[in-house]
C-alpha cells in the first residue's frame, strides 16, 4: 500500500492512550528480578510469620492466579468458562502423582520431605508439567467447543468439567473419591508468591500487546475480528489454553498447600467462586481481579467462625461487593500509588 | 511465464454462477460478477435484493451453495473470513461494528494482527524487536488515522466519535489489512448531505492514491451515480443489469422492475437521465 510520505502529519504530537502504556517497571527482567527477590525475602523472613497467616498468604496467591487466568478467558477475550476448576485438579492431580510417585521411584535416593532440597528444585519442572497437563487438557476441551457461544459453551464447558471431576472419581489409581493425602508440602511464600506475579505479569503484558489486543477485539465484535483477518477459533483457543496453563499450574500449588486433594474440591462451586472473583474484580481489569480474589480469599477466613451461618453472610457480602464494587475501585488508585512511590521514569 | 501471464489477465475478482439457499429460500440465484484491479463497482438494488448476501459469501461469512468464487484466477469458495481477508479482502458493516473497548488507534492496529512478526512469546519477552514491531505498527496507523484526519481522535473511545467519523473508521480500519479489493455495505446510511460529499470525495481518493478495488453497495443513487465506472443491479438475488451509471439509467427493465415510479432517484430530477 503506498502510503503518502507522514512527514508533516505530527508523529510527535501523538499522545499515548492510557490504556496504551506499559509501565517500564513491567519489562520482563524487572518482573523476573523483583519477583525473585522478594518472594525469596519474604520466604526467608516466613519463620517468623505465623503459620495461620502464611496459610492465608498462600490461599491468596492461589486464587490470585485463578482469576486472573480466567479473567484472560471470560474478561479479555468473553468466553464464558465453567471448567477453571477442573484444570485446577488436572494440574493438581498432576503434581501430586509427580511427587509422590514419580520423582521418588527415579531418584530413590534422595530425601523427599516438603522443605528438602530435592522436592525444591525439582518443584520448578513440577509445577510446569502440571500446567502443561492442564493446558493439553484445555487444548481438547477448547478445540471443539470454542466454536460455540455464548449459553452453549458454558453448558459444554460445565459438562467437560463434570466429565474430569467424575473420571478422577472413578479412576481407583487416583485414590478415587477418597483423593490423595499426605503430599509433600512443597508449595511456600516464595512458589506462591512467585507465580502469582508470574501470571499476572503474563496476563498484563498480553492484554497491552497488538497480539494481545486480538484477544479484546474478539470479545468486543467476532465478525468484524475475523474481517479484519484475526483467526477468531486460534485466538478463542489459545486464550482458553493459556487459562488452562495458569489453573493447572496453581493446582499444583493447592496440592502442595494443603496435601490433601480429593475430586470433589474441583468441582463446578470452586469453577464458581473463581468466576465471582472475576467479576466482582470487573472483566477485563487484571489487576483489579487480582485485588477482588485476595478480599475473597480474606472474607472466607473471617467468616470461618460462623460455622452454618457463613454461606449466608458470605452471599449478603457477595450482594454489597457487587454494589459497591471495591475492588474495581482499588485497582486505578493501585497505579495512583505505584507511580507516586516509584521514580516517575520507571512507573511511565 | 504462461501461469502468471494467465493470471496478470484474469480479473481481481469472478464470481461465477452463485447461489445462495436458505432451506426453501434463495437469497442469490446464478449471479455472476467481476471486479478489475483498481476499479470501482456500484451494487445496487431494492432491500432484500441480496446485496449483503452477496457481501456475506464474498467475505467467507457463508459458503455459497452453488457456483465458484475465483481470486486472481485462483478458487477461494468457501475459506474462512479470516483467510479472505489475508488474501487482500476487506470490508466494512452496514451496521457499524467497531471494536467499542479499543480507542480509535487501537481499533486501527487490530488490522495489523494477522501480519504480526512476533506473537505470543514476544509479547510476553518484550524485547527489542518487539518494541520495534510495535513503535512501527503504532506509526503507520497514526499515519493512516492522520491521512483521513481522524488523528485528534486517535486516543478517544471509538464508540464516542459522531456517526460520520465512526463509518470513516471503519474505512480506516478495513484499509489497514491493505487490501486490494475494498467492500463498503451502505457506506452512507444515516449520513447527511455533507458527509456524504464527504464520503464520495473519501472513495475517489482511496481508489486513486491506494490503488484499491471497491465494491460499493449503496441505496442513496446520488452517491453511487456520482463515483462508479460500472454499476450491477440486483433484483430478488439475481443480476439484473449492468454497464456504466448511464446504461443502467436507460434499461427498461431496471426503471420498470426495480425503479418503477420512482425513477427522480435516479438523477432525472437533476437533467442528467434519459428523460
Amino acid at each position: 500500500m503506498a502510503l503518502p510520505s507522514g512527514e508533516a502529519i505530527g508523529h510527535n504530537k501523538a499522545v499515548p492512550s492510557l490504556s496504551d502504556r506499559f509501565p517500564r517497571i513491567f519489562r520482563p527482567r524487572f518482573v523476573l528480578g523483583a519477583v525473585l527477590v522478594g518472594a525469596a525475602l519474604l520466604q526467608s523472613c516466613g519463620a517468623f510469620i505465623d503459620p495461620y497467616a502464611t496459610q492465608v498468604i498462600l490461599f491468596a496467591a492461589i486464587n490470585v492466579i485463578l482469576a486472573v487466568s480466567l479473567n484472560l478467558v471470560m474478561g479479555e477475550t468473553g468466553q464464558f468458562s465453567l471448567c477453571h476448576a477442573a484444570f485446577m485438579g488436572v494440574g493438581a492431580y498432576t503434581s501430586a502423582i509427580l511427587t509422590g510417585k514419580l520423582l521418588p521411584a527415579l531418584l530413590p535416593g534422595l530425601h523427599w520431605t516438603g522443605g528438602s532440597w530435592a522436592s525444591q528444585i525439582t518443584f520448578l519442572p513440577v509445577l510446569l508439567v502440571a500446567g502443561l497437563v492442564a493446558a493439553l487438557a484445555g487444548l481438547i476441551v477448547g478445540g471443539p467447543s470454542l466454536r460455540l457461544r455464548g449459553d452453549y459453551l458454558a453448558m459444554v464447558t460445565l459438562g467437560f468439567g463434570e466429565i474430569i471431576r467424575v473420571l478422577i472419581q472413578n479412576t481407583e489409581s487416583l485414590g478415587g473419591a477418597r483423593g490423595i493425602e499426605g503430599i509433600l508440602p512443597a508449595t511456600n511464600l516464595f512458589w506462591a508468591l512467585g507465580a502469582a506475579a508470574i501470571t499476572l505479569y503474563t496476563v498484563i503484558a498480553l492484554v497491552r500487546s497488538t497480539y494481545g489486543r486480538g484477544f479484546l477485539a474478539v470479545r468486543d465484535d467476532e465478525i468484524a475480528a475475523a474481517a479484519m483477518g484475526i483467526d477468531t477459533t486460534r485466538v478463542k483457543v489459545t486464550a482458553f489454553v493459556i487459562g488452562a496453563f495458569f489453573a493447572g499450574l496453581a493446582g499444583a500449588l493447592y496440592a502442595h498447600a494443603v496435601e490433601f486433594i480429593s475430586p470433589e474440591g474441583f468441582g463446578f462451586l470452586r469453577s464458581f467462586e473463581i468466576i465471582v472473583m472475576v467479576i466482582l474484580g470487573g472483566l477485563g481489569r487484571p489487576v483489579g481481579v487480582a485485588v477482588a480474589a485476595v478480599l475473597i480469599t480474606l472474607l472466607n477466613e473471617w467468616l470461618r467462625g460462623l460455622s452454618e451461618y457463613r454461606m449466608v453472610v458470605y452471599a449478603l457480602i457477595i450482594i454489597l461487593f457487587m454494589l459497591l464494587k471495591p475492588a474495581a475501585w482499588i485497582a486505578p488508585h493501585l497505579r495512583s500509588l505505584l507511580a507516586r512511590f516509584l521514580p516517575g521514569r520507571l512507573s511511565r | 511465464m504462461t501461469a502468471s501471464a494467465m493470471e496478470g489477465n484474469a480479473p481481481l475478482l469472478e464470481i461465477r454462477n452463485c447461489s445462495l439457499r436458505f432451506g426453501g429460500l434463495a437469497a442469490l440465484t446464478g449471479v455472476s460478477l467481476r471486479i478489475d484491479r483498481g476499479e470501482l463497482v456500484g451494487l445496487i438494488g431494492p432491500n432484500g435484493a441480496g446485496k449483503t448476501s452477496l457481501f456475506n459469501i464474498l467475505t467467507g461469512v457463508y459458503r455459497p451453495t452453488a457456483g465458484q468464487i475465483l481470486w486472481e484466477g485462483r478458487e477461494c469458495t468457501g475459506l474462512a473470513p479470516h483467510r479472505i481477508n489475508r488474501l487482500g479482502v476487506a470490508r466494512t458493516f452496514q451496521n457499524i461494528r467497531l471494536f467499542g473497548s479499543l480507542d480509535v488507534s487501537m481499533n486501527v492496529r487490530t488490522s495489523f494482527i494477522a501480519r504480526l512478526r512476533g506473537g505470543l512469546v514476544a509479547a510476553v519477552r518484550r524485547g527489542r524487536s518487539f518494541r520495534g514491531e510495535e513503535e512501527e505498527i503504532r506509526g503507520e496507523g497514526r499515519r493512516l488515522l492522520a491521512y483521513f484526519g481522524l488523528e485528534e481522535a486517535a486516543s478517544r473511545p471509538s464508540r464516542s466519535l459522531p456517526y460520520g467519523d465512526q463509518r470513516r473508521l471503519e474505512i480506516v480500519r478495513a484499509l489497514a489489512t491493505r487490501p486490494r479489493l475494498l467492500l463498503l455495505d451502505e457506506p452512507a446510511a444515516g449520513m447527511n448531505p455533507t458527509e456524504k460529499e464527504d464520503l464520495q470525495r473519501l472513495i475517489t481518493r482511496i481508489r486513486e492514491e491506494f490503488g484499491t478495488a471497491i465494491l460499493l453497495v449503496e441505496h442513496d443513487m446520488k452517491v453511487v451515480m456520482g463515483i462508479c465506472q460500472r454499476l450491477v443491479v440486483l433484483d430478488r438475488g439475481s443480476v439484473l443489469s449492468s454497464g456504466t451509471p448511464a446504461e443502467v439509467r436507460a434499461d427498461p427493465n431496471v426503471i420498470a422492475a426495480y425503479l418503477g415510479g420512482s425513477a427522480s432517484e435516479l438523477g432525472v430530477s437533476r437533467g442528467e437521465g434519459p428523460e
